[in-house]
């Protein structure tokens, strides 16, 4: 059962992703980037990290993915305003850096796979939860998470500074 | 192992079918109760004062032409529809009806599924209802439409902020996510939470009416600028579920407020889902009496309402909830 719904999610993912870069209409593609977002959830719930599946649907799915549809219908982009030449090098440079990519992936796998070890047994059944997450999040992780907040701060402020020429 | 499949089962179905058919009269209330307060009748041919009108309304919509127009995206146009009302069923697997009931002697949960992250759940399903209405707005290829579509994914997003925040201080004294355990927290009346976060509730209601688009936050339909704003092109069965969504999602939001704020289905003398059903129909009626009330706001008043009082309002009430919590 586990299995069937790995697989599903699991095919649903790899072809999203890859119609996400295939597809000419970008609303098309942001569609099909939000499918593969909430396979990904799915993914995570296998691995009974649930309080990420749910967090990756509430920031990703649900609010990100809002915003880049809402900038594209704005926008309105027509096919004809990517121009030929760029195409030409864009798949340059793609097919540079998805071999590049590739190449990586694989000497990651090879490394990695020898220094696998079995999961660790004291985990407990809830390791994914709301409570254990929070818990690290705020003791054994708390400096890093604290300089993403003000990472975040920084961020946004830059953006309100950028949007607005009078403040 | 097959018991429990059967069990849940039934459980979606029974949930389903009384869903549906709360929607259906919830129509039929609507129109009804909004006559009254206008001196009217309301509907009264069909069936003794009007009872059989919704489901000859859903025959007739039924039989309607179904017309994609020229121009518009196919698919995405005929997905929008779905995309709106399939989430409105998701939200109902987390809420809990009653207490735990004896049938054939087994103990039955009145809750489809009691995951330990409800409220999360909810707020992640709700999440994506939003791209029904942007979508059903873009794919029409129609001006207003396409206005509807990005004032609501505007709306929805700015309110789903404050929604969120004006939660947390519930969460922080109860100190769980699941509604069960929130519910089983409000066992007395003293113990509903609409006293114990009162600031919370209004933020919530005011934020939970915004993203349902009712009135005065119905900007993505507003009938007299935008013909009706993200369905204008739609017809027949899509037009169909478009409604069943916005009803649903309304009936939705008032079994939230009810579990979180009113006690869920706690209550004396009556059965537990008698009083849940009582609670959620006070909300209905509430939400129908502001349609008959209020005029709708101002595109840029709903965006300064929303970021700029009702967002401090929601951290303050936060600041607040954490000061007393550690007095």
């Amino acid at each position: 059962m586990e299995f069937l719904i790995f697989f599903i999610a699991a095919i649903i993912l790899v072809f999203a992703s890859v119609l996400v870069v295939v597809q000419r209409n970008p609303v098309h593609s942001a569609l099909f980037l939000i499918a593969a977002l909430c396979a990904q959830a799915i993914l995570y719930l296998l691995l009974n990290a649930t309080f990420l599946a749910v967090i990756q649907i509430i920031v990703y799915a649900g609010a990100i993915m809002v915003l880049f549809l809402f900038v594209i219908m704005l926008l309105n982009l027509k096919k004809d305003e990517f121009g030929p030449e760029r195409r030409k090098a864009q798949s340059f440079f793609g097919i540079l850096f998805a071999v590049l990519l590739l190449m990586e992936l694989g000497l990651v796998v090879k490394i990695g796979l020898s220094k696998l070890t079995p999961a660790d047994a004291s985990l407990s059944f809830d390791f994914g939860g709301v409570q254990l997450v929070g818990k690290s999040l705020f003791t054994d992780y708390l400096f890093p998470f604290e300089l993403t907040s003000v990472l975040l701060l920084v961020a946004m402020v830059g953006a309100i500074v950028l949007a607005k020429k009078k403040l | 192992m097959l018991t429990v499949a059967i069990v849940a089962l039934v459980k979606v179905i029974v949930v389903l079918v009384i869903f549906l058919l709360m929607i259906a009269y919830l129509t039929w209330w609507e129109r009804k109760l909004l006559a009254h307060f206008q001196v009217r009748l309301g509907p009264m041919r069909v069936g003794p004062h009007g009872l059989l009108q919704p489901l000859a309304d859903g025959l007739k919509l039924l039989f309607k032409e179904d017309i994609t127009p020229a121009g518009s995206n196919r698919i995405i146009f005929t997905l929008a529809p779905i995309i709106t009302f399939v989430p409105t069923f998701m939200v109902l697997a987390v809420i809990p009806f009653g207490k735990s009931i004896t049938l054939f002697g087994k103990s039955i949960d009145l809750i489809i599924s009691d995951f330990n992250m409800g409220i999360l759940y909810i707020f992640a399903v709700v999440s994506l209802g939003v791209y029904g209405i942007v979508l059903a707005g873009w794919s029409s290829n129609n001006k207003y439409s396409l206005l509807g579509g990005l004032r609501s994914s505007a709306q929805m997003i700015s309110y789903e902020v404050s929604l969120g925040l004006s939660v947390i201080g519930i969460l922080m004294l109860s100190g769980s996510l699941s509604l069960v355990n929130i519910v089983n927290q409000q066992d007395s009346i003293l113990n509903w939470y609409i006293f114990r976060q009162p600031l919370a509730f209004v933020i919530f209601l005011i934020c939970a009416l915004a993203e349902i688009n009712r009135i005065p936050f119905d900007l993505p339909e507003a009938d007299n600028e935008l013909v009706a704003g993200y369905y204008t092109e739609y017809s027949s069965m899509k037009f169909a579920m478009f409604f069943l969504g916005e009803y649903g999602s309304m009936i939705n939001a008032s079994a939230i407020a009810t579990t979180l704020f009113f006690g869920g289905w706690q209550g004396p003398w009556l059965p537990p889902v008698v009083w849940f059903l009582i609670k959620i129909g006070a909300f209905l009626s509430f939400f129908i009496w502001l349609r008959a009330t209020l005029p709708r706001f101002r595109y840029d008043q709903l965006m300064r309402f929303g970021w700029g009082i009702l967002l401090p309002l929601a951290l303050l009430n936060i600041f607040i909830t954490a000061i007393i919590m550690v007095w």
